[in-house]
């Protein structure tokens, strides 16, 4: 079997362990749970063997490269550090709802590499660009901030719920986390990112310097990645100084994972120089 | 301006609510860069916006936003604000950072966190605290009085710095970005193989930038995978001072050349036309083919008295009915009546001009590739003050985000027959690693529980 048939079965696995965490939380049973951290741990080491055995291809066919060149890579890689965020958390928080609401997400991202039609697979060459030691510097750190955005939507999305519900009437919303916890965990989570996303666009900045001999540009990407920044900005300062807590924070959590989503995304449909991270023509 | 004045413009720029608004509408602002393309000509803007539209935006700016004054006043906005706020509140942060610490029980006694616990002997306790305590903050205090002791431990305060050193970083990015803007370049440059330049040519403005060194191309190569998709491309690079020589190196994409703090980066390629151009002449009268070197501008006269032939251009793309046909020369054939023919020569398709049907055919007998290199070339000072802004934002996020300062004060007191420890603790960040460190200095003191 090769790395895509490896990792179009750890789509299923993630997916599996998405649908049990659900299962666990809807019918309140514990036992679906307890195995839904052992599939997502099966997953991910599936996911991890994936990515080592591409890199290893990709050196059988000769052109030898860190599997982090284009939209394919970068989901596959993406759905490994979600689901390695996630289970750090469900170690240290002892709560499996919240797999509930963060694991759909590298589900969601190994389908959409397996599955769209317009995301190729196949092994390709670096193209001159690429070819950077900044290469794996960039994507790693831009893929955690990524991650840890990611389940810091998936809890706001969970104190935004759970707020709504303040008498405790709702059932379904009984077992979540304190909404101070999800609070607090949910801040932990954008510190994390901003740092890795400060991280990302600074490697960027340095690669771009020395390939182009400019650090920055202007271009679609990193302009987004900036706005991505200045609204996680925002969030922290209003949290940090001006006080905002609870649902401001979660508005602004919610809107900052919009802009990684369009930076991701969104800015493919744009003009500029990431335009290997996009789709086949 | 009065004092007053002064006060409510000092308490406008150092308001986060400033900062908030700046930051949301700086946002809010770059997304229209991203739609509308940036720096384009004139007849592209004017097709796809319209004369009203075009109009409208270009008052704005918007066609260069990112370096129009609006964009520019929010940057100088957010750069007042963050040197005010820090200014405003360094002063009382930094008292705080430099005081040597001192020991006042009484400031703990309103903590918002405190852990209480009932002991059988405060002096069997004592040993078990201060290792707890070392152990989650650090260096120990002993303090005895009549009746019990305090136990005091202290660490981070230099923490409440981190956030300027990240204002500051921000500083560094703008700073370092004007410094470039004033005193830094940007240009490229076209070398035929076996040429020289001593100027470039200015990204912004076009006009010619002289450089005080020679650049030389020896050689460009590219090279591609089987797929056809390129794989590198490499010029030989000579740098020459007052003709001599002193330094030969390849570049590459992302392996830049760095000389007198000018930086040379391959950026482009593209092909000239061959300086030893031989082209065929077939009359078609008699079916002979003749075989004449010929160098563009050149005219060379046909033989049997077909007329003269000039090259007049080298296109790159030569455009034939809508479709280009890669490189191609192109000349004027003029017969002895006096009648004139353009007639195109693409490399690739060398018998092109038997379409024409002529009296005589002309077609490309040799000719060799010859490639110029494109480079981009920038001297930009600043970019050292921006590194250094980037090291400081990224170890100023770290202190900031994850670090924090944390005080414990451990009240031991023997009342009586009752001994109680209470657990007080202070922290200016993240207090649930604080209540965490807390229980387990109370669960630590639980051993010696009555």
């Amino acid at each position: 079997m090769n790395s895509s048939g490896i990792l179009s079965v750890v789509t299923f696995v993630y997916g599996f362990a998405a649908f049990l965490y659900l299962t666990s939380w809807i019918f309140k049973k514990t036992e679906p749970g307890r195995l839904a951290t052992w599939v997502v741990f099966a997953g991910l080491m599936g996911n991890i063997t994936g990515i080592a055995m591409r890199w290893i291809e990709s050196y059988k066919l000769g052109y030898g490269h860190a599997p982090l060149s284009n939209l394919y890579e970068s989901l596959i890689f993406f759905a490994a550090t979600l689901a390695t965020v996630y289970l750090l958390i469900e170690k240290k928080y002892h709560n499996r709802i919240i797999g509930a609401f963060a694991m759909p997400f590298p589900f969601l991202a190994m389908a959409y590499a397996s599955l769209s039609p317009n995301i190729s697979d196949r092994i390709q060459p670096l193209l001159p660009a690429l070819k950077s030691n900044w290469l794996i510097a960039h994507v790693v750190t831009c893929f955690i901030g990524y991650a840890a955005f990611a389940v810091a939507f998936g809890l706001s999305i969970m104190y935004l719920l759970k707020e709504k519900d303040s008498e405790g009437k709702i059932r379904l919303l009984e077992r979540f986390p304190k909404i101070g916890i999800l609070d607090e965990l949910g801040h932990r989570m954008v510190l994390f990112g901003f740092l890795f996303l400060t991280g990302g666009i600074i490697t960027g900045a340095v690669w771009a310097n020395s390939a182009w001999g400019r650090y920055w540009g202007w271009d679609p990407k990193e302009t987004w990645s900036l706005i991505t920044w200045f609204i996680y900005a925002t969030l922290l300062h209003a949290r940090l100084t001006r006080g905002w807590h609870g649902r401001r924070i979660a508005y602004l959590s919610v809107a900052g994972f919009a802009a990684v989503l369009f930076t991701y995304f969104g800015v493919n449909l744009l003009p500029g120089l990431h335009s290997y991270g996009a789709m086949v023509q | 301006m009065t004092s007053r004045q002064h006060t409510q413009l000092f308490i406008f720029f150092a308001s986060v609510r400033l900062t908030v608004i700046v930051l949301l509408t700086l946002a809010a602002t770059s997304v229209i860069g991203t739609l509308i393309p940036q720096n384009q000509n004139v007849d592209a803007y004017l097709h796809t916006y319209g004369p009203k539209l075009y109009r409208l935006f270009s008052v704005l700016d918007m066609f260069d936003m990112y370096h129009s004054w609006w964009f520019r006043l929010l940057l100088v906005l957010l750069t007042i604000n963050i040197i005010v706020c820090s200014l405003d509140r360094l002063p009382g942060v930094w008292k705080i950072v430099i005081k040597p610490p001192d020991f006042k029980p009484s400031r703990f006694l309103n903590a918002s966190i405190q852990r209480k616990v009932a002991v059988s002997s405060i002096d069997r306790v004592q040993p078990i605290l201060e290792k707890a305590l070392f152990r989650s903050i650090g260096k120990v205090r002993l303090e005895r009085f009549p009746n019990g002791y305090h136990l005091w431990s202290e660490k981070g305060r230099w923490t409440r710095m981190g956030v300027y050193v990240v204002h500051l970083s921000v500083v560094c990015l703008l700073a370092g970005g004007l410094i470039g803007s004033f005193w830094g370049f940007d240009g490229d440059v076209n070398i035929p193989e076996g040429e020289t330049v001593n100027a470039i040519r200015s990204g912004n403005s076009g006009k010619s930038i002289p450089l005080d060194f020679e650049i030389r191309c020896d050689k460009f190569s590219v090279s591609f995978y089987e797929s056809g998709a390129p794989s590198e491309y490499r010029s030989t690079l000579t740098i020459l001072e007052k003709g001599a020589p002193v330094l030969t190196r390849d570049i590459i994409v992302n392996d830049p050349l760095r000389y007198k703090g000018v930086n040379l980066f391959q950026s482009s390629y593209g092909n000239l036309p061959s300086q030893n151009l031989a082209l065929s002449f077939t009359s078609r009268a008699t079916g002979m083919e003749y075989k004449i070197n010929i160098a563009p501008g050149q005219t060379v006269t046909v033989p049997e008295g077909l007329g003269s032939f000039t090259i007049t251009a080298f296109n790159r793309d030569h455009l034939f009915m809508g479709r280009s046909i890669g490189d191609a020369f192109v000349g004027t054939l003029s017969s002895p009546t006096g009648d004139t023919a353009e007639i195109v020569l693409p490399v690739k398709f060398p018998s092109f001009d038997k379409m024409r049907k002529g009296d005589v055919i002309v077609a490309i007998a040799e000719t060799e590739t010859r490639y110029y290199t494109g480079l981009q070339v920038a001297s930009d000072p600043g970019v050292w003050v921006v590194y250094a802004g980037f090291l400081l934002m990224i170890g100023g996020c770290i202190v900031t985000f994850f670090m924090s300062h944390q005080q414990i004060c451990i009240e031991a007191l023997a009342d009586g027959n009752i001994c109680s420890v209470t657990i007080r603790g202070v922290a200016n960040k993240n207090k649930i690693d604080m209540q965490k460190k807390m229980d387990a200095i109370a669960t630590a003191a639980e051993q010696i529980k009555i």
